[in-house]
């Protein structure tokens, strides 16, 4: 489904994403600027804990991604709904409850089902070892860990959306 | 999946495919070489909807407000759009929103379709591309359109052309009596609502509120003639009415009125909706939706042309040195007034 589909990179040349109307001195850059990522974050499950969710989304926006976020305590439903709704590229998931291996399968299956299977999923928080390959059987494209860096994610993502999109 | 040509987004948008729907706002959002195709094919298809800016300060709880104003209008039955609008950052081209986290009182409702938008560098309080996203949730056949603005200060005041009906929200103890009288944000407003009205210092602020309607004698925003404001021919320097209650001396002209509202609790909310389909009857009676429909067109045509002028100027600039201009204006080599013309005329 991926690699007939790229419509949402294709640009016109001359379509302009200037900050502002002012900005004369940016103008001289002829490199048409990418459609903005969109990146969902949400935790499901039921622990509280959001502050990495948070840490991420403010490091991904820095990135210049636009991260709707969404909160704590999501149902898949909600994930799932979202994500279309909004119509991201990305939905990041931050699971530090030990749940992973129920959640992120279900996530995916509805994102599937509503005709999303474009969209990257990648996992955020404690996951043991021996559980990251069997979340990328299931269909998540990668695992970041407490020791990932910022600039890792952001650059992991851009890579998954352009394979995505066909790129 | 992704590779649609318009036909296929438009037959979507119509027929009530949320996944078609959502694709074809991210089109219009990036401007998609396509998008224009598909604005035009929709725009005839719309008109139904009522559309509701609501817009204020940060803080002043304008997400919860518009949660639970969309759980009254699906109460009384019909569908409803939310158009979420967060700022981006003007550094990196990021932004974070975060409307979503409010509004999960609505989530699994097929009659709520909730989007989120980043400003991307429009400064109006709402995004270049929001007219855009409403035509396409028009021809959807949504029955409202709630339009959420960024947090905006006093001069954000895009949302007046864009909205038929306009609520400003303000809560106790983000300013006072002075800040009231100021022009700007209050003047677009069609209904105030002073939310948090638990909150200590609510009804100081309703007064302020009603005091700065008083002063102005009308009670009602000022009409536009050819686009510019023009005070009301009628405008009474007669007795003052009191704010609040509704009805009109003249039936005629419309009432500013302030309302309370806690929206954590939703008291206050179906008072306030029901404010909004009087303000919606009230302008079909007297023909002042067709005055706002012409200025919506206006706008919407103003704001084609001053992109499409923008785009055909800086496309005279690729044989330009722009960055030397730039720099030989920072060394007060050359007037900035001039650089701007030299810019104008492409050479």
């Amino acid at each position: 489904m991926n690699q007939q589909g790229q419509h949402s990179i294709e640009q016109a040349p001359d379509a302009s994403a200037a900050p502002g109307p002012l900005d004369v001195a940016g103008a001289t850059d002829t490199t048409p600027a990418a459609p903005r990522i969109r990146v969902l974050v949400a935790k499901p499950g039921l622990d509280g804990h959001d502050r990495g969710a948070k840490v991420v989304a403010r490091a991904l926006r820095d990135a210049g991604f636009e991260v709707i976020y969404t909160g704590i305590r999501q149902t898949p439903q909600m994930i799932a709904e979202a994500a279309l709704q909004e119509d991201v590229d990305v939905v990041g998931l931050s699971i530090l409850s030990g749940a992973h291996m129920t959640l992120c399968p279900k996530i995916i299956e509805l994102l599937r089902n509503q005709g999303q299977s474009h969209v990257v999923v990648v996992v955020g928080g404690i996951v043991p070892e021996e559980d990251i390959p069997r979340l990328q059987a299931a269909g998540v494209y990668a695992v970041f860990g407490p020791g990932a860096t910022t600039e890792a994610i952001a650059a992991t993502l851009r890579q998954a959306v352009a394979a995505a999109q066909g790129q | 999946m992704r590779n649609q040509d318009p036909a296929q987004l438009i037959a979507g948008v119509r027929g009530g495919d949320r996944l078609r729907l959502a694709q074809a706002i991210t089109w219009v959002e990036n401007e998609h070489p396509r998008a224009v195709e598909l604005l035009a094919a929709l725009y005839p298809c719309g008109g139904g909807s009522h559309i509701i800016g609501v817009t204020g300060a940060p803080g002043s709880g304008k997400s919860t407000l518009v949660t639970a104003l969309a759980r009254a209008i699906r109460a009384a039955g019909q569908t409803v759009a939310i158009v979420a609008i967060d700022p981006t950052s003007p550094f990196t081209g990021g932004a974070i929103l975060g409307d979503r986290v409010r509004m999960r009182a609505l989530s699994g409702d097929p009659g709520v379709f909730i989007r989120s938008m980043a400003t991307r560098g429009s400064l109006g309080g709402l995004s270049k591309t929001t007219g855009g996203v409403i035509t396409v949730l028009d021809a959807a056949g949504f029955d409202r359109i709630l339009v959420e603005t960024v947090g905006v200060g006093q001069a954000e005041v895009e949302i007046a052309s864009t909205a038929h009906t306009t609520v400003v929200v303000e809560a106790p103890g983000l300013g006072d009596e002075i800040q009231a009288i100021k022009a700007g944000i209050l003047e677009i407003a069609d209904l105030l609502v002073v939310n948090k009205a638990d909150r200590p210092g609510a009804d100081k602020t309703v007064q302020a509120l009603a005091m700065m309607l008083e002063l102005d004698g009308t009670h009602a925003r000022p009409r536009r003639h050819h686009g510019r404001l023009v005070p009301d021919s009628q405008a009474a320097t007669g007795t003052p009415a009191h704010a609040g209650q509704g009805e009109s001396r003249d039936d005629a002209r419309w009432r500013v009125e302030v309302l309370k509202t806690v929206a954590s609790t939703e008291e206050g909310v179906e008072t306030l909706r029901q404010r909004i389909e009087a303000h919606r009857d009230w302008l079909l009676e007297t023909g002042e939706w067709t005055a706002r429909e012409h200025l919506r067109a206006a706008h919407a045509v103003e704001a084609l042309l001053r992109a499409e002028l923008e785009r055909r100027i800086r496309a005279q600039w690729a044989a330009l040195d722009v960055r030397a201009l730039v720099e030989a204006v920072a060394q007060r080599r050359q007037d900035p007034y001039h650089a701007a013309q030299r810019l104008l005329a492409g050479h």
